[in-house]
């Protein structure tokens, strides 16, 4: 894989990478990710249930996700996934009916107390549908960074994360053009820019690729692989040969509950529970 | 398009709405707080206004009660007021103008819907829209300088001599009265029905149409014994809307009705309406107990205006309602 | 045999013979709106002059005369409606929009369609009781908050309409970047449906500018120019009101006048804005 060069203002890291997963890649830790390396946990979970109304969603999960590395969440449709993610940022709270239990941990904090504003600048998240403002590209990724009153040159940060989400060659010359000017996976990777911009610490990814094409795909798989030494990536999808791709961890979740947490390779070719084997073997979803 | 109700965390009474403050902050909170005292000014504007017809009419109230309904004298100089004439005047200016209309408005609509390709219907129906925009003193200018003489000089004498053995039809012809204002009325409230009727029926399923016309149904057929009583009460809906546009029409109504406080059986005599009396005769008022009976006046036409209001608004969503339900 | 071919050209002759008749409605009622343009426009167009526009009212049979003063005193009138009803009318379509629940959201929405409902005079009634009585003079306030008043359910219904409109997937995407709702709202929700609320505003502005019957007694009228805002001023259409009743050709001639000023004004303000709504949405910043 190739390495990911010098990246602007703030953010500098030298990544050499090599296949082997075991490895771990040398690198130079941006002021914001503290004191936290590779292998150790983000996010701690225990107990998490979601209701939506009457109807319980999620039953009770408990799981630990480790920071710097991708973590995918597969199963069929229904059985929660895009809930249990938007937990993590709290995004479950946009909805009225929805009460959530348990703990979530966020580097040993509760992100029950924390102020939802600062842990959504935390945890970044990108959407299934791209959904960028109608507001030009650079308006576009200097939206999270002028709410949160960025100091420093807006351009350069821009710049840096349109770099991050490889796309910057490409818009570079029509940074003032219309954001829906772009191809539905270049809106996508604007999506991601976006919530690179304000530096999260996690990027909870819900079915990002789901309406893109294979080449688009490969573009954004590559782009979390460059991304994971300075973010803990979690990603839902149900393309399962996807998650086999991309990710170190996967999650299998079946009606709200989770049936089996393990590293990638593990899970999909012994794969302890049968049900797990049944779904990924294809005989539902 | 799917919408995800966004909205603070849920919760009743004060524990719920002390978890709403801490958790959604100081600026989130100023916020719901400013559009919230907005909602609610409304609310309170609206209760403002009922109290202050209320009290406000008190005198007239007091002194008359109920028999203010059904008083035909109006009389400033006795101070003997009733609210009969200009009950029977709106009455009948606002009837006249539902059988001008109702006709008119549908046959339009119905024309919109089922017999012009979308593009010109929206044409169409963009003009016909203009039309309820057009001021109401404008309505009235013409009224009076255009319709007022042709009523008086051809529509009257037409209808004496040729159904002049009804007695809303006899008398002399003015030109002013009932008529007049009764025929502005009209057209000035067609647009409302061609607009929600068309609404209405574009809103029946394409399948009931075809139910009809594969069962050798002629076009007229389809549209009157199908789609029509299929909207019906949508049309009803609108039909109340407008009449209730037609119960407080001011102006063009005072410019045209020949403002007579009396009861005439003819169309073809000057009358007056609850909007009408009050515009005339609210600054020339010469005491207390008459602006009171002016206001009193406006009470009543507040109270009608509004059961219209609610009742058509109930019609029109029991039809776009049905016409979304798959069996 | 023959009953039956009888039938179906009766039949067939009531259908031709009934649509017809609605295409001579429809006729007949677009027929009119141009009978009235057009007899505006001629009738009007012939007595507009200068001094229309410069002049004010001059004695009865004296040449020369003008309506300077009531052009004036509608814009005053309308200035004060839009300071009343503008920001009440956006300010509770954000709530009904944004934040209000089911219950309290149908009681105000309610509350709107009444006060909507209300005859104009009515309203000029409340602005009496409220404003001209303790004032003891009639004034340009009176007329203002009425026409206030007026405007604010029309303002209402098409801010909601139009913040509706915003998908729900921008709001989303704000808020995971670590926005406040209140920060979504202003940078994003209201930017996106501003032209909408824009002409709402328009179309109600129109739609008061013709209003007579609620100024009849607040600002009642003024042969002379009308200063300062605790005075009775003239309007446009109230002295089309009383010149129309009044015996006096000269004055005939100024009311079309004036019919033709108002009535080209609504409809330029109509049109405008419903074709401007037909076409998409502009960038926002």
């Amino acid at each position: 894989m190739a390495s990911v060069g010098t990246v602007h203002s703030g953010n500098t890291v030298n990544v050499k990478s090599d296949q082997s997963a075991d490895t771990p890649p040398r690198f130079s830790l941006p002021a914001k990710a503290s004191a936290v390396a590779s292998g150790s946990t983000r996010f701690k979970i225990s107990g998490l249930k979601v209701l939506y109304g009457p109807k319980e969603v999620l039953h009770g999960i408990d799981m630990e996700i480790s920071s710097n590395v991708v973590t995918a969440v597969i199963g069929p449709s229904g059985c929660g996934k895009s809930t249990f993610l938007r937990s993590l940022n709290r995004m479950t709270e946009t909805v009225r009916q929805a009460r959530v239990e348990g703990d979530i941990l966020l580097d040993g904090e509760n992100i029950e107390s924390m102020d939802v504003v600062r842990l959504r600048r935390r945890v970044g998240m990108v959407f299934q549908r791209p959904n960028p403002f109608p507001k030009s590209i650079f308006d576009n990724v200097a939206y999270g960074l002028r709410i949160n009153g960025h100091k420093g040159r807006l351009s350069e940060a821009v710049e840096n994360s349109l770099r991050r989400a490889a796309l910057w060659d490409e818009v570079k010359d029509q940074l003032h053009k219309s954001a829906y000017a772009l191809s539905g996976g270049q809106q996508q990777r604007l999506c991601i820019a976006r919530a690179l911009a304000v530096d999260p610490e996690v990027l909870l990814l819900d079915e990002p690729c789901s309406a893109l094409d294979p080449v688009t795909t490969a573009k954004i798989e590559e782009l979390l692989f460059q991304l994971k030494p300075s973010c803990t990536i979690v990603i839902v999808t149900h393309n399962m040969q996807q998650a086999a791709r991309a990710s170190d961890f996967t999650a299998f979740l079946l009606e709200g509950r989770l049936v089996e947490y393990q590293s990638t390779p593990k899970l999909f070719t012994t794969p302890s529970d049968p049900r797990t084997e049944a779904y990924i073997t294809g005989r539902f979803g | 398009m799917n919408t995800t109700d966004l909205a603070a965390p849920s919760g009743n009474g004060f524990a719920g709405a002390w978890r709403r403050v801490s958790r959604v902050g100081l600026g989130d909170a100023v916020a719901h707080g400013i559009t919230l005292l907005a909602g609610t000014g409304i609310f309170v504007l609206v209760g403002v206004l009922f109290t202050e017809l209320w009290v406000n009419s008190r005198l007239a109230r007091d002194r008359f009660g109920w028999k203010f309904l059904v008083t035909s004298v109006w009389d400033p100089i006795s101070q003997h007021f009733g609210a009969l004439p200009f009950l029977y005047g709106t009455l009948v200016t606002s009837l006249l103008a539902l059988v001008i209309a109702i006709p008119l408005g549908l046959g339009t609509a119905v024309f919109l819907v089922e017999l012009v390709p979308v593009w010109m219907s929206d044409w169409l129906a963009f003009i016909i829209d203009l039309l309820a925009a057009v001021p109401s003193v404008v309505y009235g200018l013409l009224g009076i300088f255009i319709l007022v003489p042709i009523i008086r000089s051809t529509v009257e004498p037409f209808l004496q001599s040729t159904l002049g053995f009804l007695p809303i039809f006899q008398g002399p012809a003015y030109g002013v009265g009932f008529l007049a204002a009764g025929v502005i009325l009209g057209i000035m409230v067609v647009p409302f029905i061609v607009s929600v009727s068309r609404e209405v029926l574009l809103a029946v399923p394409q399948e009931q149409r075809e139910a009809a016309l594969s069962l050798g149904a002629t076009q007229w057929e389809a549209a009157s014994q199908v789609v029509v009583p299929y909207a019906r009460s949508g049309i009803l809906g609108s039909i109340f809307l407008a009449l209730a546009r037609a119960l407080g029409e001011t102006m063009a109504v005072t410019m045209v009705i020949g403002n007579d406080p009396r009861i005439h059986a003819s169309l073809f005599a000057p009358g007056y309406s609850i909007a009408a009396v009050i515009a005339n005769e609210f600054t020339e008022a010469t005491s207390t107990l008459y602006i009171h009976a002016l206001i009193e006046l406006g009470l009543i036409l507040f109270g009608l205006t509004f059961v219209l209001n609610a009742l058509a608004r109930l019609l029109i969503l029991a039809t776009v309602r049905r016409g979304m339900v798959r069996p | 045999m023959t009953s039956m071919t009888k039938h179906m050209t009766r039949r067939s002759v009531t259908n031709v013979v009934m649509l017809t008749l609605t295409g001579a409605c429809a006729f007949l009622t677009v027929a009119v709106m141009f009978y009235i343009l057009g007899y505006l426009a001629w009738h009007g167009g012939r007595a507009l002059s200068w001094n229309f526009f410069t002049k004010l009212p001059a004695a009865v049979n004296v040449a020369g005369g003008g309506m300077a003063n009531a052009i004036v005193g509608s814009a005053k009138l309308l200035l004060l409606a839009c300071c009343i009803g503008v920001p009440v009318g956006i300010l509770a379509g954000i709530y009904l929009s944004e934040f209000a629940g089911q219950t309290l959201g149908s009681v105000v929405r309610f509350m709107v369609d009444l006060l909507n409902g209300v005859p104009s005079i009515v309203i000029g009634i409340f602005a009496y009781t409220v404003i001209v009585l303790p004032m003891h003079t009639f004034s340009t306030l009176a007329g203002g908050f009425a026409l206030g008043i007026m405007m604010i359910p029309i303002s209402v219904r098409s801010t909601e309409e139009y913040l509706r409109a915003v998908p729900s997937s921008l709001r989303e995407a704000s808020l995971a970047l670590g926005a406040a709702r209140w920060v979504t709202i202003v940078r994003i929700v209201i930017p996106a449906a501003f032209r909408g609320i824009l002409t709402g505003v328009m179309l109600a502005l129109a739609r008061v500018a013709g209003e007579t019957a609620p100024l009849l007694f607040t600002a009642f009228g003024n042969s002379y120019w009308s200063t300062g805002w605790t005075r009775a001023t003239a309007s446009l259409p109230v002295m089309i009101y009383t010149y129309a009743i009044s015996p006096y050709d000269d004055w005939h001639r100024q009311a079309w006048a004036a019919g033709l000023v108002l009535l080209a004004l609504v409809l330029v303000v109509n049109i405008v804005t419903r074709m401007a709504l037909a076409r998409k949405m502009p960038l926002s910043r």
